[in-house]
């Protein structure tokens, strides 16, 4: 075992955790841990754009792209903090440009803006030229341009090491908090890929930056590694989740196969279209058509097909077309995308449409902060030296469901802000003390999964997980969906106590960590499923068959998702903080699932219907 | 369960199941640790054969996955998005590089077993998987970053789209070491910077905004830089995202005897 300190500690290294590395890193002695070597984050796969009111094509302001957001967020937004995201966009993507990333350009040398999804002038008018972009490869230049700036800012990367606890002083998840007691983070345990070894890292700032979450679902646009890590990690110490049942489903996956084909295509004139070649998002949103927020396209499309519009043989996707468009003008904007149509389903986007279907691609949800990324551990106590960033976060900024771009924009807005709190923090902390034994919990999980000579597989386990949360928590969801998905899941708990794994070597044993990563996907489908229970709503991301309204007299509300021992009365004042009306319990094996509320922040805008 | 819950079954542009046989180069180094159960324990490299069954869009990395999901889950691999854009699955398949993910098994001839080997040049750590230190070193050194001098404008730089598109190809580089790893200058000289480490000195010497374009090619003009291309075109052929590699690299050596970038 080898110990390392740090006045900030950074898990992750994609988008959120780069560009909080560049504001810490220039102040005091930052390290960044990743699983994957920094390129190889899941940011990279993101290619539509970053919108900010750039106003260089044609009219905005921040106050328009604000509206959008809250709006596209079902009203689930916390105001303040699409405030703060619109504003700071400008700069977000002025930064980026100045570290040297390659945005298309327009005829007069400056950034081009391109049209996106629930983008609209002036509170839903018409859409508009708002999202910055280059090509259809926008995230891949984003995460290349911040790790060229740590490579020029020599920032030290642990690089395929696995952040397996979070140390705290007070774990939650085992016991209350006194009144007036303050709860610290003390540092991260690791794993070293290539050697098995441990590394325990002392720090006086965490910053979680690890991504989604997307493998809870079988058909995801997700990379393998989004296996909700850091989410897991902190809940396991008690630190709740907020709005965990919000995932969106990006509506143009391709076909059979979940990956993504940029809502850019829309953005640049392409059309869905069921099997009868109708334009049938005529009927779901006159105004915007199909660019309309993603929550309503996915739905759209999968009504289409229940009604029996869907095409090809087995009448179970829809087509967007593309046909109409020059060649030139589909190379030149989205040359990344029309490739993957070809590649991997043989279909040439110039004259054929491309099969398209629902694929689960984002976590609205996530561990709560403010918006100077500070960890939440109920509505209002942070925790000290915990900041969180990216989709891992939840601000919340995106509500019930995120806008294109908007994820890009929030790990750069986010990041920076995280980065820069954690450096200010850890410049006038002291080191919180480690506990005994710091790696005790992650030594003895690894090594009894290692040695157990044979059990359950972890893909049969995890296979399982995936296929019910595509059949029973995916884009329609009903009181006995989610209850069928739940027993599966604590079915499929049980069966993960006894997984073993194949690979019993120290060296680069992928086959151990991807057992430990199951345990982290099973506990995040528990939180995403319970909190759809509990939410007898439909808002945004989230719609249930048998609430198909929005209820904002009842769940006008965040979800906070508390893991709390047994016996420990979580809905009450003495039991913690799981406080708010919707003292919602699920006892699973050794503790129980608390739902708590949060207020949702409103400053400027009351509810309204959302149409489009 | 609802109707539409089902997720779309793979069939467009589907060829049926067929069986493939993929051989595997392995290699585990010494563990002392490690728990054999009676076993005896094999430093050597080796070959593996597995057959399994695959559907008509599956993929190199989807057998991989079936293999190590259901036959040997030892058998250890680097992959990430599974989609051509993160660059982890860069591999050796029957005597070419290519990404896992990019290459779909029905454009292989399942007749034959499938050569699956790690990329060469680099020191295999396991099974398919490489060191890839020294290949970020070269990336380091070739100070791939923007640099500019004199103080920054309040709003954007300025850059038109021709000068845009003058450097479009080398951004698309995923780090994957496709290239890199294919060329035979640098499986008999591992000090040479290699292709994507001049692939991205180029994206940076021909963007309008730099200003560190000399300093770069003072250090591409090294005994290791770009004079040991020996212009094979492997690179270009291996890149998975189209980039003319071979053309960049010429476009670097052009610009160290002209200065004009």
């Amino acid at each position: 075992m080898q110990t390392h300190q740090y006045d900030v500690v950074i898990v992750g290294a994609g988008g959120a955790g780069m560009r909080a590395a560049l504001e810490s890193s220039t102040r005091v002695r930052t390290a960044v841990i990743s699983k994957l070597y920094p390129t190889r984050s899941h940011t990279g796969a993101a290619q539509g754009g970053m919108c900010a009111a750039l106003a260089n094509v044609e009219e905005d302001n921040w106050e328009w792209h604000t509206f959008d957001t809250v709006k596209g967020g079902d009203y689930l937004v916390d105001q303040d903090a699409a405030e703060v995201m619109a504003k700071e966009a400008i700069d977000a993507v002025l930064d980026l440009e100045k570290m040297g990333l390659p945005f298309n350009r327009t005829p007069e040398g400056r950034i081009d803006q391109r049209r996106f999804g629930g983008h609209t002038r002036n509170h839903g008018e018409a859409a508009v030229r708002r999202s910055c972009y280059a090509a259809d490869r926008t995230g891949h230049m984003i995460l290349q341009t911040l790790y060229q700036q740590c490579v020029k800012n020599e920032v030290e990367f642990f690089n395929e090491f696995y952040v397996l606890d979070l140390l705290v002083d007070h774990d939650l998840a085992t016991s209350a908090v006194a009144e007036g007691e303050e709860v610290h983070v003390s540092g991260v345990v690791a794993y070293e890929l290539a050697t098995g070894e441990i590394h325990v890292f002392q720090a006086k700032s965490v910053v979680l930056a690890t991504g989604g979450a997307g493998k809870i679902y079988k058909t995801t646009s997700n990379a393998h590694t989004l296996t909700g890590d850091g989410m897991a990690l902190a809940y396991r110490r008690g630190i709740p989740l907020e709005d965990m049942e919000f995932f969106q489903f990006h509506p143009t996956g391709l076909a059979g196969l979940g990956i993504l084909l940029s809502e850019a295509a829309r953005g640049e004139g392409g059309i869905l279209r069921n099997s009868e070649g109708e334009r049938f998002m005529e009927r779901y949103a006159p105004t915007i058509k199909d660019l309309a927020p993603r929550d309503i396209v996915a739905r759209s499309m999968a009504n289409e097909v229940r009604e029996g519009r869907g095409a090809g043989p087995n009448k179970d996707y829809v087509l967007l077309d593309l046909t109409h468009l020059e060649p030139a003008h589909i190379d030149a904007k989205l040359p990344d995308i029309t490739e993957f149509a070809r590649t991997y389903l043989g279909i040439e986007p110039y004259t054929e449409p491309v099969p398209v279907y629902p694929t689960a691609h984002y976590a609205m949800g996530g561990i709560p902060t403010n918006i100077e990324g500070e960890v939440l551990r109920n509505s209002t106590d942070v925790i000290k030296g915990l900041y969180a960033a990216g989709e891992v976060a939840c601000v919340s900024v995106h509500g019930s469901n995120r806008l294109g771009t908007n994820s890009l924009l929030d790990i750069n807005v986010f990041g920076k802000r995280s980065g820069r709190s954690a450096a200010a923090y850890a410049a006038t902390a002291s080191f919180v003390e480690l506990p005994e034994d710091p790696a005790a919990v992650v030594t003895a999980e690894l090594e009894t999964i290692r040695t157990r000579p044979n059990g359950e597989r972890v893909a049969d386990i995890r296979r399982a997980l995936q296929d019910t949360m595509d059949a029973n928590a995916q884009v329609f969801r009903t009181e006995e969906s989610l209850r069928t998905a739940l027993d599966d899941i604590r079915q499929l708990r049980k069966r993960y106590t006894a997984v073993s794994v194949q690979d019993k070597s120290r060296t680069f044993n992928t086959d151990l960590l991807e057992a430990v990563e199951l345990g982290f996907l099973l506990d995040i489908a528990e939180t995403v499923v319970v909190g759809a229970l509990n939410r007898k709503e439909s808002r945004g991301g989230h719609f249930r068959e048998d609430f198909p309204d929005r209820d904002d007299a009842q769940y006008m509300q965040h979800t906070m998702a508390y893991r709390r021992p047994v016996g420990l009365d979580g809905a009450s004042a003495e039991g913690g903080d799981a406080e708010g009306t919707f003292a919602h319990t699920e006892p699973f094996d050794g503790y129980q699932l608390v739902l708590g509320s949060k207020p949702v922040i409103m400053t400027r805008y009351q509810p309204m219907e959302r149409k489009y | 369960m609802t109707a539409t819950a089902e997720a779309p079954a793979p069939e467009v542009g589907a060829v049926p199941s067929f069986e493939v046989t993929l051989k595997i180069r392995r290699f585990l180094p010494a563990d002392e640790d490690m728990p054999t159960f009676g076993e005896p324990f094999q430093a050597e490299p080796r070959w593996d054969e597995f057959t399994v069954t695959v559907h008509g869009t599956d993929r190199v990395l989807d057998a991989l996955h079936k293999i190590k999901w259901e036959h040997d889950g030892s058998l250890t691999f680097r992959r990430s998005c599974a989609h051509g854009i993160c660059g982890s699955d860069a591999m050796r398949i029957n005597g070419r590089n290519r990404l896992a993910c990019k290459t779909l098994l029905k454009d292989l001839d399942p007749s034959k077993p499938i050569i699956v080997e790690p990329i060469k040049g680099l020191p295999v750590v396991k099974d398919l998987v490489v060191d890839m230190e020294p290949f970020f070193a070269s990336y380091r050194e070739i100070m791939p970053f923007l640099i500019t001098t004199g103080t920054e404008p309040t709003k954007e730089r300025l850059q038109s789209p021709q000068q845009r598109e003058r450097f479009d190809d080398t951004t698309k580089c995923i780090l994957c070491a496709a290239c890199t790893s294919s060329c035979p200058v640098f499986w008999t000289d591992g000090q040479y910077f290699g292709p994507a480490a001049i692939v991205n000195a180029h994206r940076f010497i021909f963007d309008s905004r730099d200003e560190g374009g000399t300093q770069r090619l003072e250090i591409l003009n090294d005994k290791e830089g770009v004079w040991r291309c020996r212009t094979t075109f492997n690179c270009t052929e291996a890149c998975p995202r189209g980039i003319e590699v071979t053309k960049a690299i010429q476009e670097v050596k052009r610009a160290m005897i002209t200065r004009a970038f």
